[in-house]
């Protein structure tokens, strides 16, 4: 108890679980199986709107393995539940393709296949609208956006303002559908013993899946049991309950064995949530000097009917640049289509991507430099709120970024860097990331020896939480890292939110920090020595959080890019990414220099390759597998470089740290877009920027 | 009863003889009957690489593989590389030092992936990206950045880990060469 304090957080830390990962020893969702463990299917529906006439399971309970088929006839009956995704087999009715209308049984996983196959549906079919455009008779403007901003925001005059600017830019940017595609697909495995219910799920938060399981089974939470130690990704996608518990459960509950429930990489698209594409409009009115004077983000998207989910595209533009005058609106239509939801960044990834396009278009009408326009327009307080930042560094992140890159020598006239048959251009494009936080609690217990047990439901999906949380508890103990053991992932752990949104490590780092300074206060009370039984704390931060802020607090970063255009087929190739962030403290610089680089790869991906379509004539996906939806592979990430800059931030958390799993991904396609422009001439307005939308601009 | 046939499987140097539907993949042969949890299944479509083990000593996409096509084979899983007197294999080891990995369900695939590229390279095979005029065949290729990206896309990494798994890669494979 004497090393000083602040020692491990900030250090280059190696995963604690790494070992377990490069051996093969870490267990996913999937990898438990409990004996006498039996296989699922799902049976997809293949009709886009409709009800379910008629099931026959004849054929399919005759493959040899087959124990049972559920369907909405036989299921044993669940509670409603808040989310309807998870409500299949509760009814014969089918929202969208892909719904899911059976649950094959099997004793292997090939008859349990084979036994879905053998299913035949009869559907009476209805009329399906799964096409979004610009005057679909359904818009609508929703009250609020997805997580609860406002749908609609207006601020001064803003027609009066543009009218009567300068300049103008009026722009609209388009985005395909996009997909979380985590590698490892949405599994669970669910046993019922003793009247408690155990299940093993990919997840990004197990305390919601218990609760929701609880509910849906009509239990007491305290006898369901959710863990998600290890989770192969999710990036949005596994932070809602998904069908896969639910129907696991189900299946183990009618045949009365464990059921191992993993969804193949195809049903991933329709099952698992997408970011839907959106349809934007930005307007920009400006002084001569580019200086915004009005500024005006229109946003359609599309829902599905049962749910709505509002991709909150317009949110950046209420904090990034000085804007006088401001309109920021969503408009939103149901389709007969899967229901879109979280994926990395939702909302500012699609926002940033309109915005920081658009802000590049604005300095070329304005003949300024696109960094020196951004410094123009930095704010002095967030426009929307009033708020004065509690930190933010968007002009220390362009000028480090610019001069790392080394910006300054750019020649700002398009399509002039031939190299053979490639074209060459440089872009640039802001980034930020609002920094949430949410109750959460925690325990921290000393034991005679001079370890450290602490306890919290935290999910580590790859971001490296389970070090840095060890990282901050030994911090707030005074104990050396290796005498701190962490557990994390299972629902019977002192309650946790979920890892999304950019907020996990300010949450539960918080929890953990006010425990494991409690303890060390206990320990302290007790003479400095820790009694044979052990001494224990716990921690809630429900109040210190509800305290609230009186301060705008986002994140923020400048992204640098170099592309190179093949003139002869219209391939765009990222041949350098170079990002600066300004998000707080960096707790383990090993980790946090992986995420930025991920989610930058991500938005590589959204700027050039990730975009499916929705068959107007099926339905849903085409694009169900990895080989027709691209995302980046080795040959297509070249130099990705992440930087940060150290940023002091008191009005945050203990540890004075930002989110970062998301922020990389934001701006990064509008980058690439302004590069691609620099580089050819040709401002595509349309993402990914794939070779079949450039090569007819390219004459 | 579905179609069987008696397989025998010698995985990690030990031998199973297993009574497998004939359906059955590599894959879910290691995985679901010998439980070895190493090589993962991320699309078992051929796809995304996660499930890559050494198959006769070359890579192969275990999912894309019927075990019962394979009787007799010897497959190598990364719960089965060498380890060295710190329980890693030097790849194993490369991918902890240079954070290869967020989530890690790619990780194996990657490792063992790599360890077939590093063989292939030795023994002279060019890739898309090999100078016309590089080593004359059959002599080793040497392993720039540019040779293991565009030997390891079939294994890809959502969590986009790519250049620090260049990087340990890079790393084994240097120290191979000056060894
Ligand atoms: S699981 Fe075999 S290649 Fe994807
Ligand atoms: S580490 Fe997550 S997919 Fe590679």
């Amino acid at each position: 108890m004497t090393t000083s304090r602040e020692r491990a957080l900030g250090a280059d830390t190696v995963r604690i679980e790494g070992p377990a990962k490069v051996t093969g020893t870490a267990l996913y969702a999937a990898e438990h199986t409990p004996d006498g463990c039996l296989y699922a299917w799902v049976v997809p529906a293949t009709v886009a709107r409709g009800r379910i006439v008629s099931i026959d399971t004849a054929a399919a309970l005759a493959e040899p393995g087959a124990v049972a088929v559920l369907t909405h006839e036989n299921a044993p009956r669940i509670e409603e539940p808040d989310d309807p995704i998870l409500g299949a087999l509760r009814d014969d009715r089918v929202p969208h393709r892909g719904w899911i209308v059976a649950v094959a049984v099997a004793e292997t996983p090939e008859a349990a296949r084979a036994t879905a196959d053998a299913v035949r549906v009869t559907y009476a079919t209805e009329d399906h609208d799964v096409v979004l455009t610009t005057d679909h008779p359904g818009l609508y403007a929703p009250e609020t956006a997805n997580g609860g901003y406002p749908g609609s925001r207006e601020r001064g005059d803003f027609d009066a303002a543009y009218a009567a600017a300068p300049l103008t830019v009026d722009v609209t940017y388009s985005m395909d559908p996009m997909h979380n595609h985590p590698m490892e697909p949405h599994a669970a495995v669910a046993r019922w013993h003793d009247g408690r219910l155990t299940v093993h799920d990919s997840s990004q938060g197990s305390a919601v899946v218990r609760e929701t399981l609880a509910a849906l089974f009509a239990m007491d939470p305290a006898h369901v049991t959710v863990i998600s130690e290890h989770v192969g990704g999710g990036f949005g996608s596994k932070g809602t309950p998904r069908p896969q518990p639910v129907l696991a459960a189900l299946a183990a509950r009618y045949v009365g064995r464990p059921v191992k429930l993993a969804l193949h990489r195809s049903q991933l698209p329709a099952l698992v949530g997408h970011r839907p594409s959106t349809i934007q409009r930005v307007r920009l009115g400006a002084g001569p000097d580019g200086v915004i004077r009005a500024l005006a983000h229109e946003v359609i998207t599309y829902t599905s009917t049962i749910k709505e989910f509002v991709e909150q595209a317009a949110t950046p533009a209420r904090t990034m640049y000085t804007s006088p005058h401001s309109r920021t609106t969503h408009r939103v239509v149901a389709l007969d289509v899967p229901s879109p939801s979280w994926m990395r960044a939702p909302g500012e990834a699609s926002g940033m991507y309109a915005l920081e396009s658009a802000m590049d278009e604005l300095a070329l009408v304005a003949g300024v430099d696109p960094v020196q326009l951004r410094v123009r327009n930095e704010p002095s307080h967030e426009p929307d709120s009033g708020r004065a930042y509690s930190s933010r560094h968007l002009v220390e992140c362009l000028r480090e970024g610019a001069r790392r890159f080394g910006w300054r020598d750019r020649d700002p006239r398009p399509g002039v860097r031939a190299r053979g048959r490639f074209l060459l251009g440089s872009g640039v494009a802001a980034a930020s990331y609002p920094v949430v936080i949410t109750p959460s609690t925690a325990e921290a217990r000393a034991a005679a020896d001079g370890g450290f047990l602490v306890r919290v439901n935290a999910t580590d999906i790859g971001t490296g939480a389970r070090t840095v949380l060890a990282q901050i508890a030994a911090d707030a103990l005074h104990a050396p890292l290796d005498r701190v053991r962490i557990e994390i992932g299972d629902s019977d752990l002192p309650r946790a939110p979920l890892a999304g949104g950019s907020w996990g490590t300010g949450s539960w780092g918080w929890s953990v920090d006010k425990a494991c300074r409690a303890l060390r206060s206990r320990i302290e009370a007790a003479g400095g020595t820790v009694p044979a039984e052990g001494l224990s704390a716990s921690a809630d931060t429900t109040d210190d959080v509800q305290a609230g802020t009186e301060f705008a607090r986002h994140a923020y970063g400048a992204h640098f890019v170099e592309v190179q255009v093949d003139r002869d087929t219209g391939e765009i190739r990222v041949r350098r990414m170079l990002g600066v962030f300004a998000a707080g403290r960096i707790l383990n610089p090993r980790t946090a220099r992986s995420q930025f680089i991920g989610g930058m790869t991500m938005g590589l991906g959204m700027a050039l390759m990730e975009g499916a379509t929705i068959d107007p004539v099926a339905g849903d996906f085409p694009e169900r597998d990895l080989a027709s939806y691209h995302v980046p592979a080795h040959a297509d990430v070249r130099s990705v470089e992440a930087y940060w800059i150290e940023e002091e931030d008191p009005h945050l958390n203990p540890m004075g740290s930002k989110g970062i799993g998301e922020i990389g991904i934001v701006g990064t396609a509008a980058a690439i877009g302004n590069a691609v422009r620099h580089a050819t001439g040709v401002r595509l307005r349309e993402v990914p920027m794939r070779p079949d939308r450039l090569l007819p601009h390219l004459g | 009863m579905p179609h069987t046939s008696e397989v025998m499987l010698h995985v990690n140097g030990t031998p199973h003889r297993l009574t497998l539907d004939n359906r059955t993949t590599v894959l879910d042969a290691l995985r679901e009957h010998l439980r070895l949890t190493g090589p993962k299944k991320g699309c078992d479509h051929g796809q995304c690489g996660a499930c890559t083990v050494l198959l006769d000593g070359r890579r192969a996409n275990s999912c894309l593989s019927l075990a019962v096509a394979h009787s007799g084979a010897r497959i190598t899983t990364v719960e089965g590389l060498p380890r060295g007197t710190d329980g890693l294999h030097p790849l194993q080891q490369a991918f902890l030092d240079r954070d290869g990995f967020q989530c890690g369900y790619c990780t194996p695939g990657q490792i063992c992936s790599a360890l077939g590229v590093i063989a292939e390279a030795a023994g002279g095979h060019p890739s898309h990206v090999t100078a016309a005029d590089g080593p004359p065949p059959g002599e080793p290729v040497p392993l720039t950045a540019d040779e293991i990206r565009e030997r390891m896309s079939g294994n890809i990494c959502r969590c986009a880990a790519y250049p620090h798994i260049v990087e340990a890669i890079e790393d084994v494979a240097g120290a191979a060469v000056t060894s």
